[in-house]
């Protein structure tokens, strides 16, 4: 039952940022995704210390902002202080990084629940140790299956009602513009949303550990697909494929199960890219052949 | 203080180790990034660090203990398959770089956290360290890999100053490098080679995670300050040196702080820094050089309505105004002219008489000098371009003012004319 | 429409990129149905002036009206074709895709498309002659076919004017004539189109009104009083290197270009 609870709980996270990740992918936007997950952590941990526990709202909310604030940031360095893009985005997210560990070496001392290690590769085993029990004895999931699936349906809601803007916004975003979108008010409605599922996914699997959610499956569905819905559905196939055969192997091998995870959705990537490098050559042999 | 003077002094032999292995780590990752910046593969450092980890794990497990040369050989391998991946991806497949970057770094870290949990759990031999490959712990590092640190710095030294040209030439321009026979190939797996390395130096004392600033931050810091490539080298070494020791003393001073993280944030405040004050590029220089042009612009329009007194043309009497002579011609703000006027009595340029002021001879060509510019800019306009003529002079309003003397003599050969040139509308 | 409304009116526009003027105190106007090209050599600033007219740029000088009014008030009635390099093409979307974003407004994107957008979108993939192609994806058209769809989609956007970002780039000759008889057929209707256009050879041909850029405004007018030697010398001869001089003069002094850009 535990393990099902896991498995539930990390898929959850898989699609949540399977949806996401695609439309980061397409707005040509991985490694800023890559750096708000590193930057919610000075918002983690100095929320942590005010509130004093995980699931309290203030955290979501203090984590997300400092998300968002890192986007604000790589915006500035690279527009008003012309600093190159991609140097921007290194800079920023190491130092958020940097005084989130300040942080975490002063106010956490000796403090189990943030920890180094849980920074990297969350605390997925002991998800199940906050059990939400009703009736006195029946254990219906851990709180953080919930906490899930509250930003589940917050993410899947945003991209079903807002799908036509974010669609334009990753395509063309000047036509955008041309036809009256706001598109800064969709952009940083889509960098909370990532910054909003980082912080969430946190004490499940991490704060750098879930750039592979973001980024592998739908990178790996990008390989397979062309069309957009597709994209999304096939991201969220091998997020949830990862997950599962990520936690089997995990046990079987006695290892970290987030790092599982994502070194199985790391696998299918490098399967699938195989795959559809062999079938091009190989129809490419055969038109070279019918044309001889 | 006490601190200070004990860190300092490196009676310490510990100390001694951290600074030294500080000093060659960040002038190794300075040096290779000043590269990775100038050809815009900054985040490539990030994952080529996150892709070392699995190749310790690797060379551990060859090892069987923490050989410091087989850790990083290991490392050397797999943080160059990496960059081989993100390249191979890239042009293989429709995934853009950095989705590249993502994929490679992050798959290579889970793979390195794995093997990291299998060590520690198989309990084999002495793992104790190994995960300070995650966060970085500078304190730690001994007098053996300062040995291997200063190697490191040697090479790439070595490399930089005797292909200094080459790896410039494949910095700026590698098509060009490659059709005059440069082995762009060559060149770009030594580049490749030295970035592994410099990074494979630094992750024990900073971290998969912060190495990456030293690899960006001081070259971009750096760049603020200077457009030559050498003194960018230079001041990014020194930046990075210097935050790289402070650091280190922070750490030892206070015995809760870590030491990356500070080096990282030292890093970011000289940089954020330099963004405010540095000369030019800065805010606060640029604020001064805006203000400058603006006291630059009442000045010269002081001088441009003074010509069109009526009196101006007459060279053997005295030209003497008033403030509401000048705002009959043209509207001023009463404080700007007030201060505008000021200044050019400081520059010898008007007198005061009583309540009127007084032309100098200086001040009357520098009137003429400044219609004379006014005027050249609006025939150059009207040749070279189309102008509806109520236009002509709100166009050239601003452009005299930053026309230079060079300029000024091109514009008159250009136009073949000498002189003033009549306004003739 | 009355007539003496212009399709657009461009004052004193100034619009820089990081304090370089890369259009400076443009001004023109352009009368209504009427197809008119925009030409200058590369870097010259005709995708600027485009993007500050589609209000893509704020400029940092000077004002741009349409219909009389301000853009906002007339958004739907103009239609926007950016550079075709200017957008990814391996983009996972079919033709019909990217033809009903032309049926996208900022005040219906959270209703699903109906019919109508749906037929119109078809009509439009029609008269670009796409219709066999418009469930192919993106990545898999030629250059030119691409180019089409975005022209499709200009069309679905049923506006008064278009402002095309050099719509015959990479176009065979067949192409370009059917496009070109589609403009017509526009401008016969009334409606108005403004084109990037490189080909010099062929703009006395295409256009009935032609404005020459080159940082500066070179040029306006009928294309006979456009196309002289002297005009076309200026924008194209190098005969403004002093102009580019003191552009970067500009940048380095951060100087302002107008006199009124100076209040900090
Ligand atoms: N985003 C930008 N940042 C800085 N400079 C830019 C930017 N976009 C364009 N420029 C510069 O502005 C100038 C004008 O560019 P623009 O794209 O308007 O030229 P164009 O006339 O459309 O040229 P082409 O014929 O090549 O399309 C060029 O010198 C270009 O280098
Ligand atoms: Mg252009």
């Amino acid at each position: 039952m535990n393990d099902f609870f896991t498995i539930l709980t990390a898929s959850i996270v898989a699609i949540n940022c399977a949806l996401l990740g695609v439309f980061l992918l397409l707005r040509k936007m991985a490694m800023v995704g890559d750096a708000i997950s590193h930057a919610v952590l000075p918002g983690i941990v100095i929320a942590y210390y005010f509130s004093g526990e995980k699931g309290s709202v203030l955290l979501l909310v203090g984590a997300t902002l400092s998300g968002v604030l890192a986007t604000f940031v790589i915006d500035l360095f690279s527009r008003k202080a012309r600093v190159q893009g991609d140097a921007a985005i290194g800079m920023t997210y190491t130092l958020l990084f940097a005084v989130g560990m300040i942080l975490i070496a002063t106010l956490m001392q000796g403090n189990a629940d943030i920890d180094q290690e849980c920074v990297l590769y969350g605390d997925i085993a002991l998800v199940n140790m906050d059990k939400i029990i009703i009736d006195d004895n029946l254990y219906i999931g851990p709180r953080a299956l919930y906490t899930e699936l509250v930003a589940g349906l917050v993410v899947f809601g945003s991209i079903i009602v807002g799908f036509k803007g974010f669609k334009l916004l990753s395509f063309n975003e000047d036509f955008a513009k041309s036809v009256g979108i706001k598109t800064s008010r969709w952009h940083y409605y889509l960098m909370g949303l990532v910054a909003l599922t980082t912080v969430v996914a946190f004490e499940v699997v991490g704060a750098v550990l879930v750039v592979g959610f973001l980024i592998i499956p739908p990178a790996t569905a990008q390989l397979v697909t062309h069309k957009l819905k597709a994209m999304l559905v096939w991201a969220c196939v091998f997020g949830v494929l990862a997950v599962i055969a990520g936690y089997m192997a995990a046990v079987y091998f006695n290892v970290s199960i987030t790092g599982a995870m994502v070194t199985v959705s790391g696998s299918v990537f490098a399967l699938v890219f195989g795959i559809m490098r062999l079938r091009r050559s190989k129809s490419a042999k055969s038109v070279i052949a019918a044309e001889i | 203080m006490h601190s200070f003077t004990d860190f300092f002094s490196f009676s310490n032999a510990n100390v001694v180790y951290v600074v030294l292995g500080m000093i060659c780590i960040n002038a190794s990752s300075a040096l290779v990034g000043t590269f990775a910046f100038l050809r815009k593969r900054s985040l490539i450092g990030d994952a080529v660090a996150h892709s070392l980890l699995p190749g310790i794990c690797f060379g551990y497990l060859v090892a069987g203990e923490k050989n410091p040369v087989l850790l990083l050989a290991g490392a050397f391998l797999t943080g160059w398959i990496s960059i081989f991946l993100v390249d191979y991806i890239v042009r293989h497949s429709r995934l853009k770089q950095d989705t590249a970057i993502g994929v490679v770094l992050s798959s290579f870290f889970a793979l390195g956290v794995v093997l990291l949990t299998y060590i520690q759990k198989t309990g084999s031999g002495n793992h104790a360290g190994l995960d300070h490959f995650l966060f970085g712990q500078a304190a730690a590092i001994t007098r053996d890999e300062v040995s291997l640190f200063v190697v490191i710095l040697v090479i790439i030294l070595t490399v930089v100053v005797v292909f200094y040209r080459q790896l410039v030439l494949l910095s700026f321009n590698p098509e060009y490098a490659a059709t005059i026979g440069l082995p762009v190939r060559l060149f770009e797996f030594v580049l490749t080679s030295l970035t592994v390395l410099a990074i494979a130096a630094g992750i024990q004392a900073l971290g998969v995670i912060l190495i990456s600033a030293l690899i960006i931050t001081p070259a971009a810091a750096a760049r603020l300050w200077t457009h030559n490539l050498k003194w960018l080298m230079l001041l990014a070494v020194v930046i990075s040196i210097f935050c790289g020791v402070t650091g280190a003393y922070i750490s030892y001073a206070r015995t809760a702080m870590p030491t990356g993280p500070w080096v990282v944030v030292t890093l970011s405040l000289i940089t954020l820094g330099s963004i405010c004050f540095a000369p030019r590029r800065g805010f606060v220089s640029r604020y001064y050089i805006r203000r400058k042009n603006s006291r630059k612009i009442t000045d010269e329009n002081i001088l441009k309505t003074i010509f069109k007194l009526p009196g101006f043309q007459n060279q053997d009497t005295e030209l003497t105004f008033t403030r509401v002579n000048l705002t009959e011609i043209r509207p001023f703000d009463t404080k700007e002219l007030h201060r505008g006027i000021d200044r050019l009595i400081r520059r010898g340029l008007i007198q005061k008489s009583g309540d009127d002021f007084v032309m100098t001879t200086s001040g009357r060509k520098e009137s003429a000098r400044i219609v004379k510019l006014h005027r050249l800019w609006e025939q150059y306009l009207l040749r070279r371009t189309r102008i509806d003529t109520d236009h002509v002079h709100s166009g050239a309003e601003a452009i005299e003012h930053i026309i230079t003397p060079e300029i000024e003599a091109e514009l008159e050969r250009e136009l073949g004319i000498k002189g003033i040139p009549e306004d003739d509308y | 429409m009355k007539q003496d409304i212009h399709a657009i009116e461009v004052h004193n526009l100034t619009v820089s990129y990081d304090g370089r003027p890369v259009l400076w105190d443009i001004d023109f106007n352009l009368e209504c149905g009427k197809i008119i090209g925009v030409i200058g050599p590369n870097g010259s600033g005709k995708t600027t002036s485009l993007k500050a007219i589609m209000g893509l740029l704020k400029p940092s000088s000077g004002f741009v009206k349409i219909f009389g009014k301000s853009l906002d008030e007339v958004r739907d009635r103009v239609a926007y074709v950016p550079q075709r390099e200017s957008v990814d093409w391996d983009f996972p979307a079919s033709v019909l895709d990217v033809v009903l974003m032309g049926r996208y407004r900022g005040t219906n994107l959270f209703r699903r498309s109906n019919k109508t957008d749906l037929e119109i979108a078809l009509q439009s993939i029609a008269k670009v002659g796409l219709t066999e192609f418009k469930d192919r994806q993106i990545s898999q058209l030629s250059g030119g076919q691409q180019q089409r769809v975005f022209i499709a989609r200009a069309l679905a956007q049923q506006a008064d004017l278009y402002l095309m970002d050099e719509p015959f780039v990479g176009v065979d000759a067949a192409t370009e004539s059917a496009i070109l008889s589609l403009l017509q057929e526009m401008k016969n209707q009334g409606k108005t189109v403004l084109i990037i256009h490189h080909d010099l050879q062929t703009v006395s041909d295409y256009f009935d009104y032609l404005v020459l850029l080159n940082t500066r405004l070179i040029a306006k007018g009928e294309p006979h009083e456009v196309l002289t030697k002297e005009n076309l010398s200026n924008a194209y001869g190098g005969q403004l290197t002093l102009l580019s001089k003191i552009v970067d003069l500009i940048r380095q002094n951060e100087f302002p270009v107008r006199e009124k850009g100076v209040d900090l």
